[in-house]
């Protein structure tokens, strides 16, 4: 019997800003616990919430980067509940009419198994709604006695809910990913996972083909694509497992334990609470203009889709390299820099010239700079060359100055120690003679030298030809230009 | 110098006539002599309050003076006062320390004004008579045998009682027309969002105001100056022009058109209270005013309304009290949900347990579209029936409470009986209009009687203007409390 998976995520992406969603208090991660819990963290007696409007902003340009509908007016509601981490006794979120409507994103799916090929999905986005986090309770801290944190309490989230559209671990993760890099790209979540700035939820359920959609179990706080993907693969087995085993599947809330790599739940629907949902009253509806819908829409970068599409038609780049110099905007945007300043002071960006440079600003972003980047632990925000560095460099490739081991040179110095490529060739001498006089006197020397030789290749012993180009590099101090030798030994040695 | 308006006290301070400590001394020693019987305080800082009473007579030496400047005042305790104990009437913050200024706090130290102490109140403003204070009740001036009504009723015992020059209160369902009734004083609620809720303590958030209480509507006038304006601290504050209330305190009233709902004279008042608010409307009439009758025909349903609606943001907004952070913690508890259980048990009243439970219910899953929900909807016909009526009158009058003080205990058993005080009030507070309560009399057992002003949204300077002029035709604002 076939088995499909139903999966729809539920993500929490901290929003970037200075301060917390109703009140001024830092957001900043890492301090000392409760020095950013100001009256309203800790909900003293009468203090009243202020939405930061910067929060509202950021909810929206997700929204339109998504294409969905942006209410023209949400409501902030309670989520009644007790717990020490939540210090009003209630979560102040959008319940039945969030600020984000329905929306959708492509992603590209890479299937983990086999050698079946990459392809592209759409997921709908249900919603997107603002919230507030709640803080942590610290363990251990004290003797005997569970601490409380409440920095993080108040800290802006947007709760991304998806539609149940995937129906694999690859497109639950590939989906996951799309969105990380979404969010960062516009510059609303810084992304760090590690500190809990993007926090998976994963609802997953199976049923046979053609049956309605089984009984879902929630996997809470997954913080890797990793995880996600270790926890979905075992989940979905043990669901089909329970299942032919003529077991049933609970509703649940479960946990992913990486040591382990199993799911456990930590408590079931009979637990579930009632949260008691009501308007807020001590804030007003979120009532959102047209006029400020588009000044933020004006604020929105390209997009990573447009990106792509741009990277593929102008520049004829292939879709996995689209898709790669797109993985993040500081990737992109170092792309585009150093392509606009290879191509000038004469941009040719479409056609022979334009395709020609674009393809080798692809291929060395995506092989040499990525490759250093990860072989030293850094990513491209903290990238030790600029583009016009690299630029420098490329231009220096594409006028035959340098040949592409030489790049190599000049690019180990440029990442090393910065600098000026025209600079690092001059020191380093490693400008290759292209002048073809010069070739051919040093050729003809070489062919008077090694008479004999010549005389067996032109017998027929093709494979002498790599003797002779070494002997005229070696003779050149590798600086020949190897197409030009490649052609003048060529002709000079048929005679 | 204790029957002294607030006028006469600023001019007499002033003049050098009294200086604003030996004011506050004053009132300090009345506090000392009749605060036993009353109880009408509940946090009391000789030293702190002094110490502003010097300042202010540096403000006024220094010629800085504002209208308040030195006048020493009562603050309901439901507004954090920094060093202040701030209770709100209940065991769960006996011991709360506040570290901050309410909004209304703020205010009146910028004007220089004095605070002399906390009033007792009922526990987190839930109450009528003020007999849910864990401080103990409060007692009546008039008859130390009645309730002084609540839950402002601190407040408005010690501003009869010539304890201070006036008071704040809040009012959430007639808690400051209520009680400014009972005790026979002037007290106004102005419109929902006039004066910010920053640093009070929130019952239900939706429908509390703050407001002063004082023996006058001209005093009234001068602390609502001070009170109001746009705090951007508070969302349902509104960004209004400030203005000055006392601007049409004297205009003249001929042409006022007066509207009697007639749900409001129906069965259930008491006799004595309507007799004197048909007088007051006959001398309204004789100062040139007109009477209108309209009819308001969902105000039935405000009392039920309220006690869902209020509740439900009460139970919400007191989950905060959980032992964890502040306030009272239980002495022994297994574990979390012990400790929350006991802590809440023991730490709240009688009254906000009931409250917080009715809150708890019409929340919940299954009940929240059959109870809240049509709360909201009728609380809209509420609003829609007064819009209705300011089309054909510009102020609205009636009794402010269907009885004169009742005596302690009476209606203790009966918590329904208690909410009925309310009957009159708690429409405005729904619609979110302001409300004003004059005395108007005694009934035959010598209690005040008060008359409730109802006026449009922002309507205050009206309405002040028209309790202004009546107290210029009667002097039942005047009479003070000989009994004690």
């Amino acid at each position: 019997m076939k088995w499909e998976i139903v999966i729809g995520l539920e993500v929490h992406a901290q929003l970037s800003t200075q301060t917390k969603i109703f009140s001024g208090a830092s957001t900043a991660f890492g301090a000392e616990p409760n020095t950013q819990a100001d009256a309203v963290s800790i909900a003293l007696p009468g203090v009243l919430p202020v939405l930061n409007k910067g929060a509202v902003e950021r909810a929206i340009q997700f929204g339109l980067a998504v294409g969905a509908h942006i209410a023209p007016r949400s409501v902030f509601a309670r989520k009644n509940y007790f717990y020490p981490d939540l210090p009003k006794g209630y979560q102040i979120s959008q319940f039945d009419l969030p600020v984000v409507g329905m929306g959708a994103m492509t992603i590209q799916v890479e299937p983990l198994s086999g050698n079946a090929k990459p392809y592209e999905k759409v997921v709908r986005i249900t919603r997107a709604h603002l919230e507030e986090d709640a803080g942590k309770s610290v363990h251990g801290a004290t003797q005997g006695m569970t601490g409380i944190d409440l920095n993080r309490a108040g800290t802006p989230l947007l709760e991304i809910v998806s539609e149940p559209d995937m129906s694999s671990a690859a497109e639950a993760v590939a989906y996951a990913k799309t969105l990380h890099s979404l969010v960062r790209w516009i510059g609303i979540c810084d992304g760090n996972m590690q500190e809990g700035s993007f926090r998976c939820d994963v609802n997953v359920s199976v049923r046979r083909a053609g049956e309605p959609l089984g009984t879902r179990r929630e996997i809470k706080n997954l913080n890797s694509f990793k995880f996600m993907q270790q926890a979905i693969d075992y989940e979905v087995q043990w669901q089909i497992d329970t299942l032919e085993n003529g077991g049933k599947i609970q509703q649940a809330t479960i946990l992913f334990d990486p040591e382990t790599g199993e799911t456990h739940a930590m408590r079931s629907k009979e637990d579930a609470h009632d949260y008691r949902y009501f308007p807020d009253p001590d804030l007003l509806p979120l009532d959102i203009s047209p006029e400020f819908i588009e000044q933020m829409r004006a604020k929105l970068p390209e997009l990573p889709e447009a990106r792509r599409t741009r990277y593929t038609e102008n520049y004829a780049l292939s879709a996995y390299d689209a898709n790669a110099l797109t993985a993040t905007r500081e990737m992109a945007d170092f792309f585009d820099a150093c392509l606009a300043a290879t191509l000038s002071p004469s941009p040719s960006p479409a056609g022979g010239r334009g395709e020609q440079v674009a393809k080798m600003c692809a291929n060395w972003l995506i092989g040499e700079v990525s490759a250093q980047l990860n072989r030293d632990g850094l990513d491209m925000t903290t990238c030790p060359i600029t583009p016009t560095q690299l630029s420098g460099m490329l231009v220096r490739i594409a006028d035959n100055t340098i040949s592409n081991s030489g790049a190599k040179d000049v690019f180990r110095v440029l990442w090393a120690e910065g600098g000026d490529a025209d600079a690092i060739i001059e020191a380093k001498g490693l400008k290759q003679v292209s002048d073809s006089g010069a070739i051919e006197a040093l050729v003809d020397e070489i062919i008077t030298a090694n008479a004999e030789k010549v005389a067996e290749y032109r017998s027929g012993k093709d494979k002498l030809f790599g003797f002779f180009v070494g002997l005229a590099m070696k003779a050149s101090k590798g600086k020949a230009n190897p197409a030009q030798l490649n052609e003048i030994l060529k002709a000079k040695l048929a005679g | 110098m204790i029957n002294a308006s607030l006028k006469q006290l600023s001019a007499a301070l002033a003049e050098k006539k009294i200086s604003s400590v030996e004011l506050t001394q004053l009132y300090l020693d009345r506090i000392a002599a009749l605060n036993p019987t009353l109880n009408a305080f509940v946090t009391l800082d000789a030293e702190r309050s002094l110490a502003q009473a010097k300042a202010a007579d540096a403000m006024l030496a220094a010629g800085h003076a504002q209208p308040l400047t030195g006048i020493p005042l009562a603050q309901k305790d439901i507004f954090c006062a920094t060093g202040w104990r701030t209770t709100c009437g209940s065991k769960m913050l006996e011991n709360f320390i506040a570290p901050y200024d309410a909004h209304v706090i703020q205010q009146f130290n910028q004007a220089g004004a004095v605070n002399l102490g906390k009033t007792n109140m009922d526990e987190f403003a839930m109450g009528s008579s003020n007999e849910t204070s864990y401080f103990g009740a409060v007692r009546n001036p008039w008859n130390t045998n009645a309730v002084p009504g609540g839950s402002s009723g601190g407040a408005a015992s010690a501003v009869a009682a010539r304890l201070c020059a006036a008071a704040t209160g809040t009012d959430t369902g007639g808690s400051i027309r209520q009680p400014a009734a009972l005790c026979g004083i002037s007290g106004i609620k102005p419109t929902y969002g006039t004066v910010s809720r920053y640093g009070m303590i929130a019952f239900a958030s939706s429908l509390d105001q703050a407001g002063p209480m004082a023996r006058s509507a001209e005093d009234c006038a001068l602390m609502l100056n001070v009170m109001t304006g746009f705090d951007e601290r508070d969302s349902t504050s509104l960004q209004r022009e400030k203005e000055d209330y006392t601007r049409d305190l004297n205009q003249p009233l001929a042409g006022l058109r007066i509207g009697l709902p007639k749900e409001f004279f129906a069965a259930g008042l008491d006799n004595d209270v309507a007799e004197c608010v048909q007088a007051a409307i006959a001398e309204y009439q004789k100062l040139g005013a007109v009477v209108v009758d309209i009819s308001l025909p969902n105000s039935r349903l405000a009392v039920p309304v309220y006690y869902v609606l209020a509740p439900a943001e009460a139970s919400s907004n007191l989950s905060r009290f959980d032992g964890v952070r502040y306030g009272y913690r239980a002495p022994d508890y297994t574990d979390l949900t012990d400790m929350y259980e006991k802590s809440r048990a023991q730490g709240f009243g009688a009254e906000v347990k009931r409250r917080i439970m009715i809150g708890t219910y019409v929340l919940s899953h299954g009940y929240y579209d059959a109870y809240y929900l049509q709360a909201q909807k009728i609380r809209r016909l509420i609003a829609q029936d007064f819009a209705a009526a300011f089309t054909q009158c510009d102020v609205i009058m009636g009794p402010t409470s269907p009885s004169t003080a009742f005596n302690l205990g009476e209606k203790g058993d009966d918590p329904v009986q208690m909410y009925l005080s309310d009957i009159y009030t708690i429409a405005v507070n729904l619609a979110g209009l302001p409300g004003m309560s004059i005395p108007a009399g005694f009934g035959k057992n010598g209690l005040p009687v008060g008359l409730q002003l109802i006026g449009d949204y922002f309507k205050e300077a009206q309405m002040l203007n028209a309790a202004h002029q009546y107290q210029q035709a009667t002097d039942w604002h005047q009479r003070a409390p000989q009994h004690i």
